[in-house]
């Protein structure tokens, strides 16, 4: 009996990618090794091409409408659900970054606890961005006039290499404003960001909102950085210095609002920088006294 | 066949003999042929050529409710100007719209080269009195149309009677005078391939110029599977009777990829012949904004943007 049961082969999982809610395979049928920090196997994640990239910006464009109309409330409610679904599996996640060799066993809790905080953080800014980024502005006529921050659309984020932390960090302030979003995981350590794909595929958040892809940063990117349908990119975790200029220059075309790549310390205070830079102002004259 | 081609419409019942007699359609067998086709790879100049055709192809559609004067002006610049940013764009086969709007159509387009159809004959249902559908024929021949799309009475053709189907037909031929006439099947609730197979076979009998599969007001609409029957219907048509007649799919073509499919299986089926404007058309409305982001991400190699392209 005992024989048996030593040779049960352990259920891997299959790493694919993140679209519209759905995790298909990359469309090229491609993928690529993922090994820990030490070298060793950890798994096979799928390698995303650029059709995948168009793809994921299709399903963020169409999801955008709706996610963008939701309430401030709601969308704050969502998010404190995919902190609340993180918690959850708080034990994988420390159990991934440690296997990954980023982390050590005890610092992986309190990394996975920051993500966590982070966006119960970004959750309570829903409806407080618009008070902070908005006005109430004084103007030489009788008019109300009213300045209030604004979704700007479909952001293609690059994600840096700190695998939980810097993911979600990145991620919450471009969605808890509304907008939608493509994200390239880390080239490094893409694993977590799949599993954090499975917590946000279970966390009420409409599909389409974050799509996400995993493969070579250098063939993603600049694809999405000229897409004429992509309006913003954040360009954090694009480490080489040549991609992120042709990345900005390509961006030009259409007037992509760009974030520059920056290596922040992902555990201090991010402030609401990074809200900001998603944001549109719109404002509005009413006529008064009529 | 005992009854030659040209009396099969003589009484209703060498007309059903005939249509009866009709081989069946092996629907997993079309199915699969269509499907096979579909994963045909089309790229670079090919698929550059193949979506200049198509956007020659186009009868650019608007069928609403809520069609204005000033949407179908809008509608026919963009006809005959696909793209204002690019001339090298060619412009579209034709425009759809309502009888009552051909006028303005005709108007709109004058001198560009661009056709004008009309859907007519109590579009889209169909259920009216023949006179009632000869008057509505004739009013859009008067306005000026080119080509005129009709609808049959799927409600006949499905109790059986194709005689007055046919004749309905015939009666609309002769009301269209000079200009062409399209006849929809609507083969979304014509129910079997077999059906499909019989109705084409009586709109060209009858003197359809073109056979199109929908009024785009039903799903399913164009699926490959019917657009092969159908092409294969007026392969056979030309062998037996020296007559060619055009396809038009309708409905439901929203992308490159979709209208590409179409073009492979016209040249697989019916062959080159058919790749024109004259003999294969493509009903859409969205499918032409597909077509001009694509042509720009193949001259531009970046992924274009609906926001640069005009909506309707």
């Amino acid at each position: 009996m005992s024989d048996t049961q030593a040779v049960r082969l352990a259920v891997r999982k299959t790493y694919k990618l993140y679209i519209g809610g759905a995790f298909p395979r990359s469309e090229s049928g491609r993928s690529y090794v993922v090994t820990s920090s030490k070298g060793d196997f950890l798994a096979n994640a799928s390698k995303a091409s650029r059709k995948d990239a168009r793809d994921a910006v299709s399903a963020a464009r169409k999801a955008f409408a709706g996610w963008s109309g939701a309430t401030a409330y709601n969308r704050g409610q969502i998010l404190y659900r995919i902190a609340e679904m993180l918690e959850g599996r708080r034990a994988q996640f420390v159990a991934e970054l440690t296997e990954a060799g980023t982390r050590k066993a005890k610092d992986a809790g309190g990394i996975v606890d920051a993500a966590i905080d982070r966006l119960v953080w970004y959750a309570g800014w829903s409806d407080k961005i618009a008070a902070v980024a908005g006005a109430a502005n004084p103007v030489a006529g009788p008019y109300l006039n009213i300045s209030s921050p604004e979704p700007t659309g479909v952001v293609a984020v690059i994600a840096p290499d700190e695998p939980l932390l810097g993911l979600v960090s990145v991620i919450a302030p471009v969605i808890v404003t509304g907008n939608t979003c493509v994200v390239v995981a880390s080239e490094r350590a893409p694993l977590p960001s799949i599993t954090l794909a499975e917590v946000l595929a279970t966390s009420d958040l409409p599909g389409g909102v974050v799509n996400v892809l995993t493969g070579s940063v250098k063939e993603i990117a600049p694809w999405l950085a000229a897409h004429m349908d992509v309006n913003a990119i954040d360009l954090t975790g694009v480490a080489e210095e040549d991609l992120a200029i042709a990345c900005e220059q390509a961006a030009a075309e259409n007037l992509k609002r760009v974030l520059r790549p920056s290596a922040p310390d992902w555990s201090a205070d991010p402030g609401t920088k990074r809200m900001t830079a998603f944001l549109e102002t719109k404002t509005v004259w009413h006529p008064t006294g009529i | 066949m005992t009854t030659p081609l040209a009396d099969v419409a003589s009484s209703g019942a060498t007309l059903r003999a005939f249509l009866h007699g009709l081989p069946g359609v092996d629907r997993v067998g079309a199915d699969q042929r269509a499907k096979m086709l579909g994963t045909r790879s089309i790229k670079t100049t090919a698929k550059a050529e193949a979506i200049d055709l198509a956007i020659r192809m186009v009868d650019l559609t608007t069928l609403e409710g809520a069609d204005t004067p000033g949407k179908v002006r809008a509608m026919c610049a963009k006809a005959a100007h696909p793209d204002p940013s690019d001339p090298s764009v060619p412009k579209v086969a034709a425009v759809c719209v309502y009888p009552d709007l051909v006028g303005l159509a005709v108007e709109a387009l004058g001198g560009s080269g661009v056709k004008v159809a009309s859907v007519a004959t109590a579009f889209p249902s169909g259920r009216s009195s023949l006179e009632v559908k000869v008057a509505d024929t004739a009013l859009a021949v008067a306005a000026g149309a080119d080509e005129i799309d009709m609808v049959i009475d799927r409600g006949a053709f499905l109790a059986g009677d194709y005689l007055k189907v046919y004749e309905e037909i015939v009666a609309i031929k002769a009301a269209c005078g000079e200009a062409h006439l399209k006849v929809i099947l609507e083969t979304g609730e014509l129910a079997t391939y077999d059906n499909v197979r019989r109705a084409s076979w009586l709109a060209m009998l009858a003197g359809g110029d073109f056979i199109k599969t929908s009024t785009g007001k039903v799903q399913p609409a164009a699926t490959l599977p019917v657009t092969l029957i159908m092409l294969e219907a007026v392969r056979d048509f030309l062998a037996a009777t020296g007559r060619k007649v055009g396809v038009k799919p309708a409905g439901g073509i929203r992308t490159t990829k979709d209208a590409i499919k179409m073009l492979v299986l016209v040249n697989e089926t019916v062959g080159e012949g058919w790749l024109d404007p004259d003999w294969f058309r493509l009903g859409a409305s969205t499918l032409l904004n597909d077509l001009l982001m694509q042509r720009q991400k193949m001259a531009t190699g970046r992924y274009a943007g609906p926001d640069y392209f005009t909506l309707d």
